[in-house]
């Protein structure tokens, strides 16, 4: 008896016998003649992007590289984070004193209910895009795998200015090393999460950190940093 | 919770009611029509601003309809591709043929794992072979971790729309619900209080979910890549921690490579919710070492599909990304519902999605489907892949009263009913003509309009009001405005 996997190709190529024998897929013409770079300046993307994440009802700041750990110290003090998860990888100069940092990594895993627990993550990101306003995570340098920017309720991302690409066709082309290489999964944030199930109110925060706070940081952070 | 209550739709064994039969219990409902106008203007709305602020918009549609045409061309290669490229990822792949076989895979997984509880993000595939209700059977608790699904499933109801499935409650309904199943006290009807509680419920299940179960925006024949694109972050809580990630899709959903999701994803989230990007978005390639579930399941599914594929005029409805912007634009879905349709895929979208996958003549609910529209064109205009709903509607109204006449013998061939579906058939198949019908219609049309709709019109075009109570044919239909606003014809 012919397997599914026998009996659904044999249907496929029934259907499809009006299809020339000698056709390859990629004889079929797909035009590409949408936008594949934003030619703006630098200043004006990085721009754009931090007007688009706070779209989202997302705090954005921008800082100079010397503000960053300032400023983490600022927001997590604002948010009154005790207990804030980070990956193993991140420098560890980011994390305040006072603050207990609840690393994660390969060797020393947190549970979910550890991460569930605490008060906030903090995290670098790999690209970030102009265009939508997105944060990607790949789970890259200073991120983490993925249920470290779920759990928590609060996520403060530090975005440098040279990962924030224009355009979304420059995300993809730039990540496609990470998914072929690496098989590394991969989230697109934009803003916190939301739903407009209800009358269609937006609520803002279902699943998820509710509260997503984003550092646009302006050159290298000083020596022995990130 | 019970789900005996819902009713049988096109997808369930048994007959299922034509189109014009439930649209009469949707438009006497008040309530139903008042939630439904309200949220498609706002979504039409926001579509078209988002829509709006893309100069290569135009650019993005032919490239993601040439995509989905030439996947369709050969999806045979692209299958075999994804299937190779997800196990080499890590992940294993089942192909199953129908509803039957795909649900007795999932289960047989779930319990392989001694599972008794899954949660679950929205996926109509799941809906279209009715997986929850056989898990159930098989003693296993489904959590449906969506919002409206989670309403939906409480109230055991059908959703009503691809995007906001419960649409048609409103937050005192919603209020009710919670209070009742979800034995919350307190609660007010502040949609953020709501919200609040029924993270609050599901953050417990997500937590000790041992399965999670998903369906898939899109699947990458050269990397393996899944796609699950979302607004709510559960499609992340089911794809992330669980320990086995089991994932349906229709064997439609494969593109060919990761670089189209620069195509996809633009297209998508504009059409859907309207936002630029939607909140969130996972993309998974097998299996990650320690990060996230490290056994993971992907579902091919047919179940009809291939008779989609056969038919070249029909097919381009597998074109279709979800993104339900078709269902906003359509002025009998805004005054039906979504219930209207008696399937998982309602709107301009199923109404030609529906009878094909399950058979023209099968079935007299599929069967009326493909004249549950005003034929306005609106649907074609704003759908962000091109599929030219008009023209398979036209299309399958000819293969239907093609089938009945074939089978009705001599006293259908005579009944006027059917030489008016003829007549309209041969008027449908040209799209000039079609034009030229439809101007002669609106000319023809005041004396028939009363109170802003139309009750019948006249002669040939008979058919074309099947559904009554349509709104009067516009002014000029998108199709003028088109080709005007561009200086053509
Ligand atoms: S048919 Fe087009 S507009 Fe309608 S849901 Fe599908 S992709 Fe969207």
């Amino acid at each position: 008896m012919a397997t599914a996997k026998e009996t659904i190709l044999r249907r496929i190529r029934r259907a499809t016998r009006d299809v020339p024998e000698g056709e390859r897929p990629e004889d079929v013409p797909v035009e590409r003649g949408y936008l594949l770079r934003d030619e703006g300046t630098r200043e004006e993307i990085v721009a754009r992007f931090a007007e688009n994440v706070a779209e989202y009802r997302a705090t954005v700041r921008r800082v100079a590289g010397d503000e960053l750990r300032s400023a983490i110290r600022e927001a997590l003090e604002r948010r009154g984070v005790r207990r804030l998860v980070v990956p193993e990888d991140l420098p560890e100069d980011w994390v305040p004193e006072g603050v207990e940092a609840l690393r994660d990594g390969p060797g020393s895993r947190l549970t979910n209910e550890e991460l569930d627990a605490s008060d906030g993550v903090l995290t670098g990101c790999s690209l970030g895009i102009a265009q939508t306003g997105t944060i990607v995570l790949d789970a890259g340098p200073g991120q983490g795998r993925r249920a470290l920017t779920l759990l928590p309720d609060y996520h403060l991302c530090v975005v440098r200015e040279e990962q924030v690409v224009g355009l979304v066709p420059e995300a993809f082309a730039r990540l496609e090393a990470t998914v072929r290489e690496k098989g590394r999964a991969i989230t697109f944030v934009s803003g916190p999460s939301a739903t407009s199930d209800i009358e269609l109110n937006r609520v803002e925060g279902v699943h998820g950190p509710r509260t997503l706070e984003v550092l646009v940081v302006r050159g290298r952070p000083p020596a022995g940093t990130g | 919770m019970t789900l005996k209550a819902r009713r049988p739709d096109a997808f369930s064994p048994g007959r299922t009611p034509p189109f014009e039969e439930t649209a009469k219990e949707s438009l006497a409902d008040a309530q139903l029509r008042r939630n439904l106008g309200k949220a498609t203007q706002t979504i039409r709305r926001k579509r078209a601003a988002a829509v709006g602020e893309m100069p290569d918009w135009e650019a993005l549609r032919e490239a993601g309809r040439a995509l989905k045409t030439r996947v369709m061309r050969h999806l045979d290669e692209y299958l075999l591709r994804l299937e190779e490229s997800v196990t080499r990822a890590g992940g294993t792949v089942h192909w199953t043929r129908d509803a039957g076989e795909a649900n007795e895979i999932v289960a047989g997984i779930v319990k392989g794992h001694g599972a008794r509880e899954v949660v679950k993000v929205k996926s109509i595939a799941t809906d279209e072979i009715k997986l929850n209700e056989h898990l159930e059977r098989e003693g296993i608790k489904v959590h449906e971790t969506d919002l409206a699904e989670l309403i939906i499933q409480l109230a055991g109801e059908e959703s009503s729309h691809i995007l906001v499935p419960a649409i048609h409650k409103n937050r005192a309904e919603i209020r009710e619900l919670f209070l009742r199943k979800l034995g919350v006290e307190g609660l007010s009807d502040d949609p953020a209080d709501l919200t609040e509680a029924a993270r609050l419920y599901l953050r417990e299940r997500f937590l000790s979910a041992k399965v999670g179960i998903s369906g898939a925006n899109f699947a990458v024949a050269e990397t393996g890549t899944v796609c699950v694109v979302e607004s709510e972050g559960n499609g992340r809580m089911c794809t992330t921690l669980p320990e086995v990630l089991v994932t349906l899709m229709g064997i439609e959903k494969v593109i060919p490579s990761w670089r189209d999701f620069e195509v996809f994803m633009q297209l998508l989230p504009r059409s859907s919710t309207a936002e630029r990007m939607n909140p969130y978005t996972s993309f998974w390639t097998g299996v990650s070492e320690g990060d996230g579930p490290q056994e993971f399941h992907l579902v091919l599914l047919d179940n009809g599909r291939t008779n989609v594929l056969e038919d070249e005029r029909g097919r381009q409805a597998l074109n279709c990304i979800r993104c339900s912007a078709c269902l906003n634009v359509c002025p009998v879905y805004e005054r039906t519902g979504g219930h209207a349709y008696n399937s998982v895929y309602p709107g301009p979208i199923g109404a030609i999605l529906t009878p094909q996958l399950v058979g023209i003549g099968r079935d007299p609910g599929p069967d009326s489907l493909p004249w549950a529209s005003s034929l306005c064109g609106a649907c074609y205009e704003v759908c962000p892949v091109k599929i030219n709903i008009p023209e398979v509607l036209i299309h399958l109204r000819g293969k239907v009263t093609r089938h009945k006449q074939d089978r009705g013998g001599l006293s259908a061939k005579l009944n006027p009913e059917n030489a008016a579906m003829r007549a309209m058939a041969r008027v449908f198949s040209d799209p000039r003509l079609y034009e030229l019908a439809q101007k002669a219609a609106r000319v023809g049309q005041w004396p028939l309009a009363r109170g802003g709709s139309i009750r019948h019109l006249p002669g040939r075009l008979a058919g074309w009001t099947e559904v009554r109570d349509l709104k009067p044919v516009p002014r000029q239909t998108f199709r003028e405005w088109w080709r005007e606003s561009r200086g053509e014809g």
